[in-house]
């Protein structure tokens, strides 16, 4: 069984030459370098955003900005971190690492990988663009609630609504793209129960993006009509309801969020029995508590809008349904700590990260069950409690995760080692930035300060500064990211192939770099191989 | 399914179409975007980079498919790649389903709580006590809470008695697409039995049946603006009446034209009994938006 038997086609065995290269590419590994850049990108452009709010929040007061453009860069922030940085940072992850982890040669659709990824640069020029028009860009938090996204729209929510759609359709072909590839392109040998926790992971969010990025699309395409056609599904006065829109868009944004999260724990699960020298603590316990994350996710969406008023029932159901997610989340905690407990450990940049993710996502979720309790979230519902607990969850969740997998496998992509000591440099710069941004904010949130409102009381005056030298800390450290991964990609220790003496894997059976087309001869992958 | 099924692996060469649709894609619906905002505001409405969009968008895809036929006819993509392009084309009618679900969820939502409790019914009946007092909660809703912002539509779409079906367009809609659905399936069968005049004819006759289904749709959409009074902006039944059925109606219109193009690739001998994935995804499509209808006809019509 070898790859490429067609002797017309010879000839693309390696890259193209020049631009189009880039541009017409097929190739899962090209096709995720465009992924991982792009996320870069919006990653830097974002965060900038994030420090123009917290350099406006440095003071009590309003001293930079005017009230209306402190909303578009909060809204900006939020939709381009989590359309723009996140997310396609997982797909470029799971571009470069899917085929190459299951022993495949490539996707299993790659003009559809390359339509995936150039329909993105397109959805985000569109959704930028709105800041320089006349009319502002979106204004109106990146959850869009109607009348804030209808009635009291700018013009440019025309816009935002038509990105969001080409940012959906991106990621539901990558989805379809992902499913595939894991479903039918295994190696032989390389069963269900087999396969790395990265793929795991990856194949339960593929299935979640299926299902609810096309309810984000319908939603977007219902304020677009209120808008534009003068429905009234959001408006009260033809007899719909705004607190339907809420409802609409948290059952796409609960599965969302740990569309956002289920990759980083894939990663997490790959670093940490690398470092700790053992095997995965509790396989498959791990990915029956993914699923079992993944389905709950669709039973708790009205967590979010505690306060707006539901039946007492309503209430208790969508507590419970929160809580019980801890369970499963546990068991991987708990899976992580017990992988960890007596290995031999090392820590090398990677698993710096891991850790971090480890302790500091754990506290974020812990400040998500104290939001779960309906009665105390009444008090902590639109402060900056809120923005603690997703930012604890999200940055050094989410984005360490990523940061992780970039330190694991970049020697693996560019056949060089980064630079051990800025690495660790940059975990250290990155883990006090963003401790000392976020952890206060659950004080300032606790004393009521509100989420989105450019100028606060007096009394949080100190947490705030604190605040945002901290992001200032962090955000400049991620330049120093930049270099190290520039530095290695240019030049550095030659990483060997198996980079890691404690990784275990079929991408580490590979030369580093990896040839154009991963596997060309199908690995068989056995029992004592896949669990060691 | 786990194990690739042949000894040769395929990697399609490099295109420039996706990159090309990336491209007429955004024009397409930021030209929508423009052109919508000037019908806004009172700028003479500029439709050009929309257009542009529209047709550079079908020449691309058009370019796409026919190389992909053509690399078929060639017999370069393996068994592992159709199987690929079957479970893909599943799963994409997943998600489309999932997107009829969201305005659904918009019916019933609206059906069940939001008209209720505008109405005073329920445990948040007290806003509607406030609000809209005289708001009588009963579905069609016919009297919107605000005239004055929605217009009242003067009747709904709502099917009559059982007995006066007969005369009930929508009811003939149905008959028209649930039988095309038995004519694809026919034509499908028709090609696994290598039977090519039937195949034309079957399919011929489902392309007929879409079309007369649009033409009828079409005629009811007329109706309920002129004679009815039932628009898009006559209240929470107008939006999610033509929302649903809108949407219904552009996926048949799409579904049709895959289906023309599939029974244009019939005259030509396109298909054979084993290596028929157009046809099988263009019905496996149609059946879809037959599932929707047949959805629509219970929840937005007889119900």
């Amino acid at each position: 069984m070898s790859a490429i038997i067609h002797e017309h086609d010879d000839h693309h065995h390696g890259p193209a030459a020049g631009i189009t290269r880039w541009l017409f590419t097929t190739n899962h590994k090209d096709i995720g370098t465009l992924y991982l850049w792009l996320s870069l990108i919006m990653f830097f452009v974002g965060g900038v955003m994030a420090l123009l709010v917290r350099t406006e929040l440095f003071q009590p007061g309003l001293q930079f900005m005017s009230p209306d453009f402190f909303n578009q860069m909060t809204t900006n922030h939020g939709l381009i971190m989590i359309f723009g940085a996140v997310m396609p940072a997982f797909v470029g992850l799971a571009n470069w690492m899917v085929p190459m982890m299951i022993g495949a040669p490539d996707m299993a659709l790659p003009r559809l990988n390359n339509l995936s990824f150039w329909i993105l640069p397109f959805a985000f020029m569109m959704m930028i663009s709105t800041l320089f028009m006349e009319a502002g860009g979106p204004n109106f938090g990146w959850t869009f609630y109607a009348p804030l996204s209808t009635t009291y729209a700018p013009d440019t929510v025309t816009f935002f609504v038509f990105a969001v759609h080409m940012m959906g359709a991106s990621s539901i072909m990558g989805a379809i793209n992902i499913i595939v590839t894991i479903l039918n392109m295994r190696a032989p040998g390389m069963t269900l129960m087999r396969m790395p926790l990265f793929i795991w992971t990856w194949l339960i969010t593929a299935y979640l993006l299926l299902a609810v990025m096309p309810v984000l699309a319908g939603a977007v395409t219902m304020v677009l009509f209120d808008v534009h056609f003068g429905t009234s599904f959001f408006n009260a006065g033809g007899g719909g309801d705004p607190v339907m829109f809420q409802h609409i868009f948290w059952f796409f944004g609960h599965p969302e969020v740990y569309i956002l999260i289920l990759p980083a724990f894939g990663i997490i699960s790959q670093i940490i029995p690398t470092f700790a020298r053992k095997p995965l603590f509790g396989y498959q316990s791990m990915v029956y508590a993914v699923a079992s994350i993944a389905i709950l996710s669709f039973i708790v969406w009205a967590h979010h809008m505690f306060t707006v008023g539901m039946p007492i029932a309503g209430q208790l159901f969508f507590m419970y349904t929160t809580m019980l997610i801890a369970v499963p989340t546990g068991v991987k905690v708990f899976n992580w700590i017990a992988t960890m407990w007596r290995g031999s450990m090392t820590f090398e940049t990677p698993m710096l990260f891991s850790i971090a993710f480890v302790v500091l996502f754990t506290i974020g979720g812990f400040s998500g069950l104290m939001l779960a309790i309906t009665p105390a979230d009444f008090q902590y519902h639109d402060t900056y409690f809120v923005v603690a607990h997703f930012h604890y969850v999200l940055v050094p969740g989410a984005v360490f995760a990523i940061i992780a997998g970039v330190y694991y496998w970049l020697p693996k992509w560019c056949g060089h080692m980064y630079d051990e000591t800025l690495g660790k440099l940059h975990f250290w710069l990155s883990f006090i930035g963003v401790n000392i941004t976020f952890f206060p904010q659950h004080f300032s949130g606790l004393a009521g300060m509100p989420r989105r409102i450019p100028d606060y009381a007096l009394q949080f005056a100190d947490f705030n500064m604190l605040s945002s030298i901290g992001s200032y800390i962090f955000g400049f450290s991620q330049l120093l990211f930049l270099f190290i991964v520039v530095k290695a990609i240019r030049g550095g220790i030659a990483a060997g192939e198996r980079t890691w003496d404690g990784a275990h894997g079929l991408e580490w059976t590979l030369p580093s770099p990896p040839p154009y087309h991963s596997f060309t001869h199908p690995p068989r992958v056995t029992e004592a191989e896949a669990h060691s | 399914m786990s194990e690739p099924s042949s000894s040769t692996y395929y990697v399609p060469e490099n295109g420039w179409y996706p990159i090309f649709v990336a491209a007429t894609v955004g024009a397409m619906l930021a030209g929508l975007g423009i052109w919508l905002n000037d019908l806004r505001s009172d700028e003479s409405p500029s439709i050009y980079l929309f257009l542009i969009g529209c047709f550079g968008l079908t020449g691309v895809l058009y370019c796409w498919f026919a190389k992909v036929i053509a690399e078929n006819h060639a017999g370069l993509p393996n068994a592992d790649v159709k199987r690929s392009y079957v479970s893909g084309m599943a799963w994409f009618i997943f998600s489309e389903v999932m997107f009829f679900f969201a305005f659904f969820l918009a019916l019933f939502y609206a059906r069940v709580f939001a008209v209720a409790w505008l109405g005073g019914d329920g445990a948040k009946g007290l806003t509607g006590d406030y609000l809209w007092p005289e708001f009588e909660p009963v579905w069609p809703v016919v009297e919107n809470p605000d005239p004055g912002t929605y217009p009242n539509p003067h009747e709904s779409m709502a099917a009559p008695a059982f007995s006066g079906w007969l005369s009930y367009l929508p009811f003939w809609n149905t008959v028209v697409l649930l039988s095309s659905s038995f004519t694809v399936h026919w034509a499908h069968t028709a090609v696994k039995n290598q039977d090519r005049r039937k195949l034309i004819g079957w399919l011929g006759l489902t392309c007929l049946l879409g079309v007369l289904f649009l033409i009828l749709q079409a005629w009811e959409y007329v109706h309920a603006y002129q004679a009815l009074g039932l628009t898009l902006a006559s209240g929470i039944y107008g939006s999610t009446f033509f929302i649903l059925t809108g949407f219904h109606g552009f996926h048949v219109t799409l579904g049709t034209v895959i289906l023309l193009v599939q029974f244009y690739r019939a005259i030509i001998g396109h298909f054979k009994p084993n290596d028929q994935f157009g046809l099988e995804a263009a019905s496996w499509y149609w059946h879809f938006v037959d599932v929707v209808w047949v959805c629509l006809f219970i929840f937005v019509y007889v119900l």
